[in-house]
């Protein structure tokens, strides 16, 4: 691949070989190329290089100086729109700047555009967008296939080269399956490690946010940068950042990986298991102990984030009310009429889904039989997580259950598909690091994705046996 | 059968989203089948666990307890649908 990656251009434009005009019109020139993958939400050029002419007369040194990113439209920017790709939010313009966003600009990057998204970060395809699809940019023409979601559009803006890297959250699988999905680098760091201020909220107790890139390098330089405690939130963790990317280090000699048991599950492509092995094999070589472990309740991690991610949802999109910001309904006869059709009008049919099942799990008599019965069981597949890594450093297995699938498969069964986030969901419910990379191919050359899951706040473990996996496949 | 029509009425009340007849219709047959499937956590025995609901392995910490003045009414406003002398408007509420 000619892309370009964050490292080298970083030193490009270090040596003068050339300037943050030239390398941001290049993006743009691709951008507009691009328009028909629907990656953006809001893309303004003006707004481009209104920032390049800023930073052109600004002589202060910034670590990411001129380095085009983009956004996912989850973040409130003060510089553009922010919708959570829902008409609710359609006319949205944040009085304020997003903890993760304001750190990027304090470093001096460059906002290319908002991504589109799952509405409020609420599926798998990037297909409950209210401002339509994103298609995969590896799709064959004949066949527009889903970038996997919710972060799909930056997923798909990293793919189709229009970034140097991208935002996003992940609260179930959001950051890793469509990094899977469309052949990126995408980490979703440890709870607490990045500020949610400013990230309109889906499930308070699993939101995340995090970075795709091209490579796992340039993953490691982004994550630094958005790190950070913030008194803003309240589950925010005061932990010292390290430079991950001076850190890396390949060299795996005398670790342990832990291949779950309860991973291998019935019905997953061939090419899936196979490039599992492959990487276990490549990890071996390296001098790896392999450890067999089991995490008896992964099969009840599903179930158990359906519960609890929908209620916390319910509960966080009672603010759109028509009141306060966004889009309100014209019937408006009395107070409750208002609410009532602005959010019957606002929301689209996945939001709505999840706010009332949420409600109704959180409802009298139910709340013990369905949300604190889900609360007990994340509890114990936490402690599944802690007792495993007793016996191993780092968590090896694949990202998704699929390669990326066609656009217009019929997603009528809810069930099936929430199946597309049965191996990101467990760590997501532990709180735990996982970062996926790209890792051999399926038999219509679709990418596929190895994740790896480290301990609580040992993104640097993470990002090492990336790296080296990274390196032994190239 | 756990959803029918009177509770999808009921929660969508609670949940202040209008529907009509084919999305109820559409709901109860969401609801009941991510409820059926939900059911299989019943096999997992969790007598004395304790409900996990803050995975953040760290402190809350706390910080100083000092007030601050925004000034920032314009800002809050600056989105809403409807606004009047410095406050949110809303359809009027007493006769």
């Amino acid at each position: 691949m000619s892309k370009l990656s964050l490292k080298q251009t970083l030193k490009d434009l270090d040596t003068k070989k050339i300037s943050i005009r030239e390398l941001n019109q290049d993006y743009l020139k691709r951008i507009k190329e691009k328009e028909n993958l629907n990656v953006f939400i809001h893309f303004s050029e003006e707004n481009v290089l209104k920032q390049i002419d800023k930073l052109e007369k600004d002589d202060s040194p910034k670590k990411l100086k001129g380095i085009p990113i983009a956004i996912k439209d989850l973040f409130c920017t003060k510089s553009m729109p922010t919708t959570a790709a829902s008409k609710i939010l359609k006319n949205f313009n944040p009085t304020y700047e997003s903890f993760v966003t304001q750190k990027l600009l304090d470093e001096g990057s460059i906002f290319v555009g908002k991504t589109n998204l799952d509405e409020f970060a609420m599926g798998s395809a990037t297909n409950t967008s209210f401002f339509g699809n994103t298609i995969n940019p590896l799709s064959k023409e004949d066949e527009p296939l889903a970038p996997g979601g919710s972060s799909g559009g930056s997923a798909a803006a990293v793919a189709a080269d229009l970034c140097l890297g991208a935002t996003g959250t992940d609260t179930g699988g959001s950051i890793r399956q469509p990094a899977s999905f469309c052949g990126v680098v995408g980490i979703k760091p440890t709870y607490g490690l990045c500020s949610r201020w400013g990230i309109a909220a889906f499930a308070s107790s699993l939101d995340q946010a995090g970075i795709f890139s091209h490579n796992v390098e340039d993953a490691s330089i982004l994550l630094q940068s958005i790190a950070g405690f913030d008194q803003r939130d309240s589950t925010s963790a005061k932990v010292d950042i390290p430079n991950y990317f001076e850190n890396l280090d390949d060299d795996l000699n005398g670790k342990t990986v832990g291949i779950p048991k309860e991973y291998s599950i019935d019905g997953i492509p061939m090419e899936i298991s196979q490039i599992w092995e492959d990487a276990i094999k490549i990890l071996e070589k390296k001098g790896v102990k392999i450890k067999n472990i089991s995490l008896p309740h992964t099969k009840y991690a599903l179930p158990t984030y359906y519960i609890i991610a929908p209620a916390e949802a319910s509960s966080n999109l009672a603010r759109y009310d028509g009141v306060k910001y966004g889009f309100r309904s014209d019937e408006i006869d009395s107070l409750d009429e208002m609410y009532e059709n602005t959010r019957a009008q606002g929301f689209g049919r996945e939001v709505k889904r999840r706010i009332l099942i949420g409600t109704y799990v959180l409802s009298a008599g139910y709340y013990d039989a369905y949300y604190l019965k889900a609360q007990k069981v994340r509890k114990l597949i936490s402690d599944d997580f802690n007792k495993a890594f007793k016996e191993c450093d780092f968590i090896v297995t694949p990202t998704a259950p699929s390669a990326a699938f066609p656009l217009n498969e019929k997603q009528n069964d809810p069930i099936k598909m929430y199946l597309n986030d049965v191996f990101t969901v467990p760590a997501s419910l532990a709180g735990l690091p996982g970062i996926s990379i790209p890792f051999g191919e399926d038999k219509n050359n679709l990418p596929l994705g190895i994740q790896i899951l480290g301990k609580h706040f040992d993104e640097q473990q993470v990002f090492n046996v990336a790296t080296s996996l990274e390196r032994s496949y190239e | 059968m756990k959803i029918d029509k009177n509770t999808i009425n009921k929660i969508a009340r609670l949940s202040r989203i209008k529907l009509d007849d084919k999305e109820s219709e559409d709901y109860i047959n969401d609801l009941n089948s991510i409820l059926d499937w939900v059911e299989q956590l019943n096999e997992v025995n969790t007598a004395n666990v304790e409900p996990l609901s803050n995975i953040s392995s760290s402190i809350l910490p706390k910080r100083e307890d000092v007030s601050k003045d925004a000034n920032s009414s314009e800002e809050i406003l600056e989105n809403a649908p409807d606004k009047l002398e410095g406050f949110f408007a809303v359809p009027k509420v007493v006769e």
